[in-house]
C-alpha cells in the first residue's frame, strides 16, 4: 500500500531554508508572507488495510522518519 | 587510556582525532569501523568524531544513530563510559537519544568555518574537570548544522541543571547573540547529559592541539579527561 508521509518543521522552529526561497520569491516580485520547506516520503507498505498500513507508518514516523524535537508528521494512505 | 574512534561511511575527523588522542596524547588509540558490534575490550573513551555521515541524509546524524556500533556504545554510555560526540558526533548523539535536542541548519544557511571563542560553564566534569568556570577557550567550528535547538521546558530543565558546558562568546566571554555564529538557543556550544558521562559539542578540540594547526586550547579537554581516567 502506497503510504506519503508529509514531515514539516514544528510552529517556531527556525526554518532558513524556506526563508531564504522566500526572499528569492519577493526578488521576483511575488507576494508570500511566508514559506516553509518540508520533506515529503512515500512508502510502499505491505499491509492489509488502510488502517495497518498507516499503524506501520507512524511506528517509523516515531523511530527514524521524524526528529520530535523539530519535525511533525502527517500521514496519508493513498 | 583507550579511546575508540569510530568510523562511519562519510566521517572526516576520524584522522584528526586519532592524531589527537594517540600522537599527541600518548593514548592507544583504536578506530572502529561503523559495522563493529562491540567496542574494543577495556575502551576508556568513546570520541565520536565530525564529517558527514552518511551524506547527512534524513537528518544529520539520524542514520549513523542505528549504526550496530551506536548499540554498543549507548549499552557502555548506560555503565557510565565516557563518550563525547564532536560536530557530527553531537548530531549523531542527539539522533540517538543519547543527549536531548536537536542541531538545526545555521541560522544564515552558510557552512561556517572559523575559531570561536567558547566560555567554560560547568566544571568538575570528566570533560572539563582541569578547566575553571568562565574560562574561555579558542576553538574552531566547521559546520552547517550546529544551530542547537530545543522546547521550552527542556531548555529550562538542562540550562537548570547545568547541562550547559560550552557557550559562544566573545574574545573577553560576553555571551549574547551576536557571539553565536550559527543562531544556536542560549549560545549553547556544547551540553552533556544529567549523569554528566556524555559530552556533545559543535567546535573541534581534536583541531586545537598543537600550535602549527593555530592553537592549544582544545588540549583542556584531552587534559580534562586523561586527569580523570588516570584518578581511578
Amino acid at each position: 500500500m502506497k503510504v506519503r508521509v508529509l514531515v514539516s518543521l514544528k510552529p517556531g522552529i527556525l526554518d532558513p531554508q524556506g526563508k531564504a526561497v522566500e526572499q528569492g520569491l519577493h526578488g521576483f516580485g511575488f507576494q508570500v508572507e511566508q514559506v516553509r520547506i518540508g520533506r515529503l516520503i512515500e512508502l510502499e507498505v505491505p499491509a492489509a488495510d488502510r488502517a495497518e498500513a498507516e499503524t506501520r507508518a507512524r511506528a517509523m514516523c516515531e523511530k527514524l522518519l521524524v526528529n520530535p524535537v523539530m519535525e511533525k508528521a502527517s500521514i496519508e494512505v493513498l | 587510556m583507550r579511546v575508540a574512534i569510530p568510523t562511519f561511511p562519510g566521517s572526516n575527523c576520524d584522522h584528526d582525532a586519532l592524531h589527537a588522542c594517540g600522537t599527541v596524547m600518548g593514548w592507544d588509540a583504536v578506530p572502529v569501523w561503523h559495522r563493529s558490534e562491540r567496542l574494543p575490550e577495556g575502551t576508556d573513551l568513546v570520541f565520536i568524531p565530525g564529517g558527514f555521515s552518511y551524506g547527512d541524509y534524513l537528518r544529520c546524524g539520524a542514520i549513523a544513530a542505528l549504526s550496530p556500533i551506536m548499540a554498543d556504545i549507548k549499552r557502555f554510555a548506560d555503565q557510565g563510559g565516557l563518550v563525547a560526540g564532536i560536530c557530527n558526533g553531537f548530531q549523531i548523539l542527539c539522533e540517538a537519544h543519547l543527549l536531548p535536542g536537536a542541531l538545526l541548519r545555521n541560522e544564515s544557511l552558510r557552512f561556517i568555518h572559523k575559531d570561536v571563542h567558547l566560555r567554560v560553564e560547568r566544571t568538575g566534569l570528566a570533560f572539563t574537570g582541569a578547566m575553571a568556570v568562565g574560562q574561555i577557550l579558542r576553538v574552531p567550528i566547521a559546520h552547517a548544522e550546529g544551530n542547537y535547538t530545543l522546547d521550552r521546558d527542556g531548555l529550562a530543565a538542562l540550562e537548570a541543571r547545568g547541562g550547559v558546558v560550552f557557550r559562544y562568546c566573545s574574545a573577553e566571554g560576553e555571551t549574547g547573540p551576536e557571539f553565536t555564529p550559527n543562531g544556536a538557543v542560549n549560545g549553547i556550544a556544547g551540553i552533556v547529559n544529567e549523569r554528566g558521562n556524555v559530552l556533545g559539542m559543535m567546535p573541534h578540540p581534536e583541531r586545537a592541539v598543537e600550535d602549527v594547526t593555530g592553537g592549544t586550547d582544545g588540549l583542556w579537554l584531552f587534559k580534562s579527561i586523561g586527569g580523570m581516567l588516570s584518578k581511578v
